[in-house]
């Protein structure tokens, strides 16, 4: 199952329009009408939809304390004045310059290692140890030592992403590597391919969509180690932003924090879900 | 070679890695305060063994993890099956899974510090939001994968659409469902420590923090590593108890 690290759930996209309805009442033109309104992709965007009217009217009506939910409307009111003051640009983008740097430098590290470990040895008997310990340790509780080492500023940060991201990327690398079909090597081999043309065209490609299954496991995992980071250190970016609210008891700012990074997270998290399909749109699971 | 030179052979580069450590901490460029060498980190260890200060606040961790997680377990699998079986409840759930799930979790400690306060109820919230959706994502991928012919076999055999699910799909769903909850198991882990770090009374991460704050080093070190072997020890247990529930499975 390689595409388990995809959360998107296209059956549920899909039945709904091509099964047509058991008992669809109307025909003609109607029944298209019917069938787009009681489709599932309609009646997905319908129960957001009722979710957030939900939320505004019973915030309105005074049912939950405005301490504890703040209306919706405030919220957005929040955000659309933090977007003029340009302070969510600031935020959001810092945030977003520390996860790429970070994820960025560990991935520039996993990826080579992986492979060398593959291919190696000796490089393999010494970082398969260290790295199936590190794989499954919870790597943010280290970041006392990374501030204790390189301050309460961005190094720390991005040290502890890089770190953080840099383990499912190398074990996903090594095992993608590892497992490529020896007898494509040996073809490729046998038609005088040299050793750097069967890793460039031969090896890596066929890792390509563990590297990435690796990736996309990465990716969420700095985002949250970013905004932990923020929180703990301070100062601007969504993570400082939102516990400052917080310590402020100014639950409307915490709020409007959550939707900006919910936005930004879901901005990031489907351009890895793009990358990864046009980066095997030659592979066989693009054809799903 | 025998078994032990075989098992101390592939960890010789842990002992190497131990050996540069206390290289480096005593003989290195640093002040001694920025690395303390082995000898210091196990003293502080022992020392906190000793007053049972470690125990108390790993077991508070540890507390507050298995909760949020089980129920994760509980909640996730069930939402996941019922999402694959009945339409009203994919249409219903789905678009909140869809939202939440690229959302990091860790966002959310503001808001479990506004609506739960210091406590346990906050992180065993939180922990268990973040545990949810890998568990609710792998249990609906698992149980849709689920070969048709066996579902219709079942229930053409008179099996209630209950037993079916029970007896059939969850079984069948059960090796993605239980690669989910590692996945689970990890972020149960990050969002303790993380929680604990931001805001807390006790526990793993407050301990850390505080021994920082308070310039001993040598005991965060201590800490720090112990909390790094409780996640990998739980992950290896949690491996070999995969490994015994599927081994119906052919190979």
């Amino acid at each position: 199952m390689t595409r388990s690290a995809s959360p998107s759930l296209p059956a549920a996209r899909t039945t709904g329009r091509t099964a047509p309805g058991p008992d669809a009442p109307v025909a003609g033109i109607w029944r298209g009408v019917y069938r787009r309104l009681t489709g599932d992709a309609m009646i997905q965007i319908l129960v957001i939809a009722v979710l957030l009217i939900g939320w505004e009217t019973v915030t309105r009506l005074g049912l939950v304390h405005p301490f504890l939910l703040p209306r919706l409307s405030a919220v957005l009111e929040r955000i659309f004045n933090n977007m003029l003051a340009g302070k969510v640009f600031t935020d959001l983008g810092l945030t977003l310059y520390r996860a790429a740097t970070g994820f960025l430098i560990g991935t520039a590290i996993a990826i080579p290692l992986g492979v060398l470990m593959a291919r190696n040895t000796a490089v393999r008997w010494f970082f398969d140890p260290l790295i199936s310990i590190g794989f499954p340790m919870p790597k943010i509780s280290f970041l006392p030592i990374f501030i204790l080492w390189f301050g309460i500023f961005d190094t720390s940060k991005i040290v502890m992403i890089a770190f953080s991201c840099f383990f499912p990327v190398v074990s996903a690398t090594y095992s993608g590597t590892l497992g490529v079909d020896k007898w494509v090597i040996w073809s490729a081999r046998s038609f005088g391919a040299t050793p750097n043309q069967v890793l460039r065209e031969v090896v890596l490609p066929m890792a390509l969509p563990q590297i990435l299954t690796g990736i996309q496991i990465a990716v969420p995992v700095g985002l949250i180690t970013t905004v932990v980071t923020e929180m703990l250190m301070g100062g601007p970016g969504i993570g400082g932003s939102m516990i400052a609210a917080g310590r402020f008891a100014d639950s409307v700012g915490v709020f409007a924090g959550i939707v900006e990074i919910a936005l930004l997270g879901a901005v990031v998290v489907k351009g890895v879900e793009r990358l990864r399909a046009y980066l095997l749109r030659w592979h066989h699971e693009a054809r799903h | 070679m025998g078994a032990t030179a075989s098992i101390l052979w592939r960890y010789t580069p842990l002992l190497i890695c131990l050996a540069l450590w206390e290289i480096v901490a005593t003989a290195g460029p640093f002040a001694n305060q920025l690395l303390p060498d082995v000898k210091q980190v196990a003293e502080a260890l022992w020392a906190l063994i000793l007053d049972g200060e470690i125990v108390n606040h790993g077991l508070r961790s540890l507390y507050r993890a298995a909760m949020g997680f089980g129920l994760a377990i509980i909640v996730g699998s069930a939402a996941g099956l019922l999402m694959a079986t009945f339409r009203p409840v994919r249409l219903l759930v789905n678009p909140i899974v869809q939202i939440f799930y690229p959302m990091p979790k860790s966002a959310l400690i503001p808001v479990m510090m506004i609506w739960f306060g210091l406590g346990d109820m906050s992180k065993i919230v939180l922990i268990f939001i973040g545990c949810l959706l890998p568990v609710v994502i792998s249990s609906y991928n698992g149980a849709r994968g689920v070969n048709p012919f066996l579902i219709w076999s079942a229930r053409s055999l008179g099996a209630s659409r209950a037993t079916t699910l029970v007896q059939i799909v969850l079984p069948a769903a059960m090796p993605e469902l239980l690669n989910g909850i590692r996945t689970a198991l990890a972020f149960a882990f990050i969002l303790m420590v993380s929680s604990e770090f931001v805001i807390a009374k006790d526990g793993f991460g407050y301990l850390i923090s505080q021994l920082g704050d308070g310039g001993a080093y040598a005991a965060m070190f201590a800490v720090i590593l112990v909390v790094a072997m409780v996640g990998f020890t739980a992950d290896r247990l949690y491996g070999a108890f995969v490994r015994h529930q599927l081994r119906w499975r052919e190979p």
